[in-house]
C-alpha cells in the first residue's frame, strides 16, 4: 500500500457528499420499484388479456385455422407436455450422471475443471444455436420436422443446467456420509446412488423442476425443429408437433385478427402460470424443508 | 476382478462419458455450423462480415446489418440495465432481511417469465406506448430532433413507429436485469464486514462506501456479471424478434427498425435454401463465436472470485 500525501486529497464539502448519497438512495429505490413494477405490469397484462380467452372449450379443443369455430390450444398443451417430458427423459439421467462425475470423481482433476467450465459456458450460449444444431443433425438427416427433434433440442439446453445443479447439490453432502457408506463395504457406485444422491434428493429435484420450467417456455430452438401443426401430436416422431411457445409466436405475429391475438394471450397465460407455479412451488417447498433440517 | 470393482469402474466410466458429452456437444456446435456455412465463406470470404447487402434473388448476402443491430441492441440493453442492476443490488443487500428477500425473489421471477411473453408484451403494450407517447415526447415535445448530432442519432430518415432498436433494447434490459442483479448481490455480500465498517468508521457515506470499497473489492465479480448480462442480451431471440421491425438495414438511428443475428435466423431460416441457408449458418457461427467469447470472459472473472463468494466450484 502506498500512502497518499495528505495535501493531494481532494476536499469534498459535506453537503455535496450527503446530496450524492441521498441521490443514489432515491435512485436505488426507484430502480427496485421499476423492476418489480415491470414484472407486475407484465403479469397484469397477460392475466387481463388472457382471461377472456380461457374457457373449457379453449382448453379442450385443438387449434384450428382462423375462422373455424371451436378453436383451442389442447393439442399445443399436449405437444408441449410430450416434448418437455421427452426432453427430461433424455436429459435427466445423463445430466445427473455427468454431475456425479464432476462432484464425486472430478472434483480436483484438470478434466473436471475443463468440463465444468464447458457446462458454465454452454449455459449462456444462445438457444437459437441449439435449434440450428438439432436441425442439421435430426431434421436434415431424417427429412422431416418432428416433436422428437424439439425434445432433443430442449434436452441439450437442460443438460448443463441439471449437470451444474447436481454437482452443487452433491458437493454439499458431507464427506462423512460417503466415508461411512464405504466403510460398510458398499461399492462406490452404491454409496453414491443410495446415500449421497438420496441425501441431496431435494436439491436435485429443485434443479430438475426449475430446468423443466425454464425449457418449457423456450421458443427459439423449437422454431426449426418441432415447428407447428394444427393437429393432435399423435405423430410425435415423424411430423411437426404443436407446442405452446410456437403457437403463441404464430398467433401474435403472423395473424392480423383480434381473435387470434386473444387466443395467443390465453396460451401465454396458461404457460406463464405453469412456469411461475413451478418456480414459486420449488422455492417455497424446498426452502422450508431445507431450513428444518 | 471382484464384482464391486467391476461395477465401480463401469459406473465411473459411464459418468465420465456423460460428462464428456458436454464438451463434445460444444465442439460439435462449432464444427457443424462451420461445415454448413462453408459454402457462404467460400463465396463471400471474410467480406461477408462487412457487406450490408441481403438480396436472396441476386444471391448476395452480407452479415453487417445483423451484426451491427445485435451490437446496438445489446449496448442499449446494457446501458439501461447496468446502472439499475447496480443500485438495486446495493439496495437489496442493505435492506432489512425480510423486505430484501421478498424483493429479490420478485426480481428473480422476472428471469422465470418465458421470453416469448416478453416479446408479446413488447409487441402489444410497449411498442404502441413508445409510438404514441415516449417517442413523440422525446422528439417533439422535448424537441431533441432539432439538436444537431443527438437528433440524428435518435431519429433517422424513416421517422419512428414504436418498433426498432430502442424498444428492443429496453425489453432486453428488463430481461437481463435479474441475472446481473443476482450476481451483483452475491458480489456485494462477499465484501468482508470489516472493510465496510472501517469505511463507515472514517465517516464515509453509504454511497462512498459502495463506490470506493465494495465496488473496488468485487470489481472482478461485477465484470463477470456484466459479461453474463452481455451474453444473455446478445443471443436473445424471441423478445427481440417481435419488436425489432425486421428490416435488413444497417442501424442509423436509435428509433430505426432493423434486425439482429438471432432475429434474422428466426425469420428467414425456415424458407431459406441453398446459398441463403449457408449464409444463415454463417451468421449463426458469428453469433456462436461472439457468445462463446463473452461467456469465456464471464466465467473467467466469476471464477476468480468464486471462492470469495462462497460458491463451490
Amino acid at each position: 500500500m502506498n500512502t497518499i500525501p495528505l495535501n493531494t486529497v481532494r476536499r469534498r464539502p459535506l453537503f455535496f457528499r450527503k446530496t450524492a448519497d441521498f441521490g443514489v438512495r432515491v435512485f436505488s429505490v426507484f430502480a427496485v420499484t421499476l423492476a418489480v413494477a415491470a414484472m407486475a405490469w407484465i403479469l397484469f397484462t397477460v392475466v387481463s388479456r388472457g382471461v377472456p380467452a380461457i374457457d373449457w372449450g379453449f382448453l379442450s379443443n385443438p387449434s384450428k385455422p382462423y375462422g373455424v369455430p371451436d378453436s383451442g390450444i389442447a393439442n399445443a398443451l399436449l405437444g408441449t407436455l410430450f416434448i418437455t417430458l421427452c426432453a427430461a427423459a433424455l436429459a435427466v439421467p445423463l445430466a445427473v450422471a455427468a454431475g456425479i462425475y464432476l462432484s464425486e470423481f472430478g472434483r480436483k482433476s484438470k478434466l473436471g475443471a475443463m468440463l465444468r467450465f464447458s457446462a458454465n459456458v454452454m449455459m449462456g450460449l444462445p438457444s437459437i444455436i441449439v435449434g440450428l444444431f438439432v436441425y442439421t443433425i435430426l431434421v436434415v438427416t431424417t427429412g422431416h420436422f418432428s416433436g422428437f427433434a424439439g425434445a432433443v433440442a430442449l434436452a441439450i439446453i437442460m443438460f448443463p443446467l441439471i449437470m451444474r445443479t447436481t454437482e452443487d447439490m452433491l458437493a454439499m453432502v458431507p464427506d462423512a456420509l460417503r466415508e461411512s457408506g464405504l466403510a460398510l463395504g458398499m461399492s462406490r457406485a452404491r454409496t453414491t446412488l443410495c446415500i449421497v444422491c438420496r441425501a441431496a434428493k431435494n436439491g436435485l429435484l429443485t434443479g430438475i423442476l426449475l430446468s423443466l420450467a425454464r425449457v418449457s417456455g423456450e421458443t427459439a430452438p423449437l422454431l426449426f425443429t418441432a415447428m407447428f401443426a394444427d393437429a393432435w401430436p399423435d405423430r410425435f416422431f415423424s411430423e411437426p408437433t404443436a407446442n405452446m411457445p410456437v403457437l403463441i409466436t404464430e398467433y401474435a405475429t403472423n395473424s392480423p385478427f383480434e381473435e387470434m391475438h386473444t387466443a395467443g394471450w390465453g396460451a401465454a397465460l396458461v404457460i406463464m402460470l405453469a412456469v411461475l407455479a413451478v418456480n414459486i412451488f420449488t422455492r417455497i417447498a424446498f426452502r422450508e424443508r431445507a431450513r428444518e433440517r | 476382478m471382484n464384482p464391486p470393482k467391476a461395477t465401480d469402474s463401469f459406473f465411473k466410466t459411464f459418468c465420465l462419458a456423460c460428462a464428456c458429452l458436454i464438451g463434445l456437444l460444444m465442439l460439435s456446435f462449432f464444427v457443424q455450423l462451420f461445415v454448413n456455412s462453408s459454402e457462404a465463406w467460400r463465396e463471400f470470404g471474410l467480406g461477408f462480415l462487412f457487406s450490408s447487402e441481403w438480396d436472396p434473388v441476386a444471391g448476395k448476402f452480407g452479415a453487417f446489418p445483423s451484426i451491427a443491430g445485435t451490437l446496438l441492441t445489446t449496448a442499449i440493453a446494457l446501458a439501461v440495465a447496468l446502472p439499475l442492476a447496480f443500485v438495486s443490488a446495493l439496495y437489496l443487500t442493505d435492506a432489512p432481511p425480510a423486505i430484501g428477500r421478498v424483493l429479490s425473489q420478485a426480481i428473480d421471477l422476472l428471469a422465470a417469465i418465458p421470453s416469448v411473453i416478453y416479446g408479446m408484451w413488447g409487441l402489444f403494450v410497449l411498442a404502441p406506448l413508445m409510438q404514441n407517447h415516449v417517442q413523440p415526447f422525446l422528439t417533439e415535445t422535448l424537441n431533441l430532433q432539432a439538436v444537431p448530432v443527438l437528433g440524428g442519432l435518435l431519429v433517422g430518415e424513416h421517422g419512428f413507429n414504436g418498433f426498432g432498436f430502442f424498444t428492443a433494447g429496453l425489453i432486453l434490459a428488463l430481461m437481463i436485469l435479474p441475472y446481473v442483479c443476482a450476481i451483483m448481490r452475491d458480489v456485494f455480500k462477499m465484501t468482508p464486514a470489516v472493510l465496510r465498517e472501517s469505511a463507515y468508521g472514517i465517516g464515509c457515506t453509504k454511497w462512498e462506501c459502495a463506490k470506493d470499497v465494495v465496488m473496488k473489492y468485487g470489481i472482478r465479480g461485477l465484470l463477470g456479471g456484466v459479461f453474463v448480462g452481455l451474453g444473455r442480451a446478445l443471443g436473445e431471440t424471441m423478445a427481440v424478434l417481435f419488436v425489432i421491425g425486421n428490416i435488413m438495414d444497417v442501424p442509423a438511428a436509435l428509433f430505426d427498425s432493423g434486425t439482429t443475428i438471432a432475429a434474422t435466423l428466426a425469420n428467414n431460416f425456415a424458407e431459406a435454401d441453398g446459398l441463403q441457408r449457408s449464409a444463415l449458418f454463417a451468421l449463426g457461427l458469428v453469433l456462436l463465436v461472439m457468445a462463446f467469447g463473452i461467456q469465456v470472459f464471464a466465467q473467467y472473472y466469476l471464477h476468480l472470485t468464486s471462492s470469495k463468494r462462497g460458491e463451490r466450484s
